[in-house]
């Protein structure tokens, strides 16, 4: 009796299914381009995808993007992992690296035949990759894409591929729930319609969670009416994380993190400023700091890692941050040399063209930038711009490399045995598959990899649900006790909100917003954020740590006034979770792997010798305990010409 | 740069039980106004956050009416700029309007094909139940050459 239901008695919605895959991004499109296949031949595959917002314009590329950040072409996928391996600072999972550079260009060449505009060199255009057409590089990995339209298509091959009725939109998903009689397997997932009032309970035998990384775990640099211009998308709440912790997973590298320098404010991208147009940076005095301070990378060991000049992100971040925290700030994009010596060779037309091609990079990706040199005037080949490094952000996909520890594939020459164990891109909770933002250890993935990796994921859980066919799953907790959980929030509002006067200020409940802001308060002030230039010692997070624990036992108090607060109570609870792991992992390494990144000030050495090797957690959702442990790294690809030479070494003894 | 929707231009896309803006945006942001007891303009739609508006413009572009705008983030940005797109079946016109009354117009392609006109399978290969467990090959079969001798094990 449809009448009956309403806010705060949610109509329950039970479903059972062989697959659920929660997220429509990168990742879950790829995943249900894959699974779409082999539906024909295994047809009573049950598959369900739930997405919390609308596939069309869901995740990190909602906006569209202007490169495809991963395409190997003429490389070979050994110098791709060679690559990614300088740039996450020695330590990540080959394997996974591997998997993804073999198969990520079948996923690029799909996106073209489908509609996506690629860049082709002069006399090229017109000719697909595939009939040799060679594309336009903005460095030896990424391709420029007229890239708009990007998720839109991606997002039509992926609806095409399962059909509309195995695709829910606007389901947020809380958590996981584990089986019955197995604690280390996954049988449920539990969500709300942010639309209407129903509560989602899904069975099933395997599971992709691919809910991207974490954003606003960290106090943005504007708390305003700018507090949503994060760099990466405001909408990704850790979910991936924070449920894959909860249901027992373990995490890896949830240390590492992700401070991109970016065009202060708009957080616009600079990747096609440096290598497209040959932008250089400079100081508040006009030196080329990356030069000045390149000797400062002994005094820590850094050096070892950057021969030659040759660094990861985090380094070049560090040799910018130096300035910064020493006053010769700001660091200044001159954009108008770069453009001016570009047009020395070329014709007024070409310059015009390349103009536009500048603009767009932003409008592709980044529009708010463009709103920021249109309010302040500024014209990139008369004006610099100044760069900032970002607020931290979690995330796997992209240039950093914290999320869940995964089985890999077998076939990848001199894998240890603890690399897998089963099934390609599972996590240590059975049936519990991962990919994108989601699989730790294994960064630089961007868009094509996410989508390839999410097909490799979703092959992985045919062989596992045919494996499994007459296993059922029984869930741990009863739909009761989730709905009773879910709708916590509502409840606690409905029952306290006339005891004073202004709706948001009570004892009994904490607003989500406010619970955001503190959790902000926290990572940023103890945690290495912007307001301690991303530094910290063992006191500071030993404080982070009592005050963490506080707020994730208030959580259990905040309200929900309408749907979509209870959809933002939910993502900051997620947050909270992603944050803690993110802290406790920062507190167990000893030493700085990522300098730029963040700083250990009472460890402040690279230390390769003790830490050239994975960290990774489990946390205890009934004791709330995390415990931490040291996972050695295997090299697996020879080290290469002119890599530098710490990337040589294989990994300490844990 | 959150969004704000001009009250001229909004039908609240005619009563559908479902807006446009309502429908894509990503965080959950725009909300119509059925009564008008939110904001005083009945069938009319709103951003209920403007404060966690990414600007990533997906209501912009798909609203019927134009009636979505960007005003940037009042506590960042001057006023007086603005940043608009027009988005068509195989391209997008963007007018940029600086504080100064400069104007600059770009119009680039977003798609070589038809809307709705991908065939996600159709010159694919079937998928092979026995090459379900082959880690080297997805059931496109387009996996990259591999130079197995970079491999320390090989
Ligand atoms: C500003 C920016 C610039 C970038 N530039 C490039 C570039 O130039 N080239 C490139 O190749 N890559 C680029 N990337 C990276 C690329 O976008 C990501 O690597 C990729 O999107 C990651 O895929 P994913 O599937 O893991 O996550 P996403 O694509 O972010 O998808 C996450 C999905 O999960 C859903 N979701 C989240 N929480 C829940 C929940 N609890 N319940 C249900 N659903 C949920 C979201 O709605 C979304 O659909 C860029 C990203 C950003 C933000
Ligand atoms: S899409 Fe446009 S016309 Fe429709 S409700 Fe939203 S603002 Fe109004
Ligand atoms: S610009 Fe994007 S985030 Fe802002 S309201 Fe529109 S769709 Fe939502």
């Amino acid at each position: 009796m449809a009448e009956e239901y309403g806010f705060g008695n949610p109509e329950i919605v039970e479903e059972e299914v062989d697959i659920l895959i929660i997220g429509g991004g990168m990742a879950a499109c790829g995943a249900a381009f894959e699974l779409g296949r082999w539906l024909d031949k295994v047809p009573d595959l049950k598959i369900k995808l739930v997405d919390k917002a609308a596939v069309d314009r869901s995740g990190a590329v909602a906006q569209g993007l202007s490169a495809i950040n991963t395409y190997m072409g003429e490389n070979d996928p050994a110098d791709y992992v060679r690559y990614v391996r300088g740039d996450l600072m020695g330590i990540i999972r080959e394997d996974l690296v591997y998997d993804v550079g073999r198969h990520v260009d079948d996923s690029v060449h799909n996106f073209e035949e489908w509609g996506l505009p690629i860049w082709k060199q002069k006399g090229d255009e017109g000719k697909k990759l595939t009939e040799g057409g060679k594309p336009v590089r903005s460095g030896r990995w990424q391709i420029m894409i007229n890239g708009e339209s990007y998720k839109w298509i991606v997002a039509e091959a992926a609806k095409k591929a399962l059909g509309i009725d195995r695709i829910q939109e606007r389901v947020f998903i809380v958590r996981l729930v584990t089986d019955k009689n197995d604690p280390q397997r996954v049988a449920g997932a539990a969500g709300f319609s942010v639309r209407d009032d129903k509560l989602f309970i899904y069975k099933f035998k395997a599971c992709l969670l691919v809910a991207g990384g974490a954003v606003n775990v960290f106090r943005p640099r504007s708390v305003g009416e700018g507090t949503g211009r994060a760099w990466y998308p405001v909408w990704n709440a850790g979910s991936t994380y924070a449920m894959a912790a909860e249901c027992g997973a373990e995490l890896t590298l949830m240390e590492n993190r992700f401070v991109p320098a970016r065009f202060k404010d708009g957080y616009g991208p600079v990747g096609a400023w440096f290598l497209l147009f040959k932008a250089k940076a400079m100081n508040a005095f006009g030196e080329d700091y990356q030069e000045k301070n390149y000797s400062i990378l002994a005094d820590n060991k850094y050096d070892t890692y950057a021969d030659g000049m040759k660094m990861g992100t985090c380094l070049r971040n560090h040799l910018m941050m130096k300035e910064m925290r020493e006053g010769r700030g700001p660091i200044l994009m001159d954009t108008p040399s770069a453009m001016a010596k570009l047009a020395e060779t070329m014709t007024p037309k070409e310059v015009k063209h390349l103009e536009a091609e500048a603009w767009e990079d932003f409008l592709d990706m980044t529009i708010g930038q463009c709103g920021v040199w249109a309010g302040e005037n500024i014209e990139p080949d008369k004006e610099m711009s100044e760069l900032m490094p970002t607020e931290p952000y979690l995330l796997g996909s992209h240039a950093g490399c914290a999320g869940i520890w995964v089985s890999g594939p077998e076939d990848i020459p001199g894998t240890p045995d603890y690399y897998h164990w089963g099934y390609n891109r599972m996590t240590t909770v059975h049936g519990l598959f991962t990919a994108g933002d989601g699989v730790g250890a294994s960064g630089h993935k961007f868009s094509s990899g996410s989508h390839s990796e999410g097909r490799i994921a979703a092959k992985a859980m045919v062989k596992f649900v045919l494996d499994n066919k007459d296993w059922q799953p029984e869930m741990s907790r009863t739909v009761d006790e989730l709905v009773e959980e879910i709708y916590r929030p509502v409840r606690t509002f409905l029952e306290h909100k006339d005891y004073t006067t202004a709706i948001d200020v009570n004892p009994h409940y904490i607003t989500p917003k406010m619970l955001q802001f503190r959790l902000q308060k926290i990572m940023d002030e103890y945690v290495a954020g912007v307001s301690t230039w991303y530094q910290t010692n063992a006191k500071m997070l030993e404080i982070a740590e009592k005050k963490l624990v506080m707020i994730r036992e208030d959580a259990q108090k905040m309200r929900a006034k309408d749907l979509h607060e209870l959809l933002r109570a939910w993502e900051n609870y997620h947050r909270i979770l992603a944050a803690e792991a993110h802290m406790r992992h920062i507190q167990f390494r000893e030493e700085t792997r990522y300098p730029g990144y963040y700083y250990r000030m009472d460890f402040l050495d690279l230390d390769d010798d003790n830490w050239k090797c994975f960290v990774n957690s489990t946390y205890d959702r009934d004791t709330g305990e995390w415990s931490l442990k040291k996972v050695p790294y295997k090299q697996l690809v020879k080290h290469g010409e002119g890599e530098p030479a710490g990337l040589a070494r294989d990994g300490s003894p844990v | 740069m959150p969004t704000f929707v001009r009250t001229d231009k909004c039908d609240g896309c005619k009563g559908q039980d479902k807006t446009a803006c309502m429908y894509i945006c990503p965080h959950d942001l725009m909300r119509l106004d059925k009564d008008g007891s939110e904001t005083g303009h009945a069938m009319k739609a709103y951003n209920q956050e403007p404060e966690q508006c990414w600007e990533c413009y997906s209501c912009v572009k798909i609203c019927p009416q134009q009636a979505i705008e960007c005003r940037h983030y009042a506590d960042v940005v001057p006023l007086g700029a603005s940043v608009q797109p027009l988005r068509g079946s195989e391209s997008i016109m963007w007018t940029i309007k600086f504080r100064n009354g400069n104007v600059k117009r770009f119009k680039f392609p977003i798609r070589t094909t038809a809307e709705g006109s991908v065939e996600p399978y159709g010159n694919k290969p079937d998928a092979n139940l026995d090459e379900l467990t082959d880690h080297s090959n997805l059931f496109t079969k387009g996996t990259h050459s591999c130079d197995m001798s970079q491999f320390s094990a090989n």
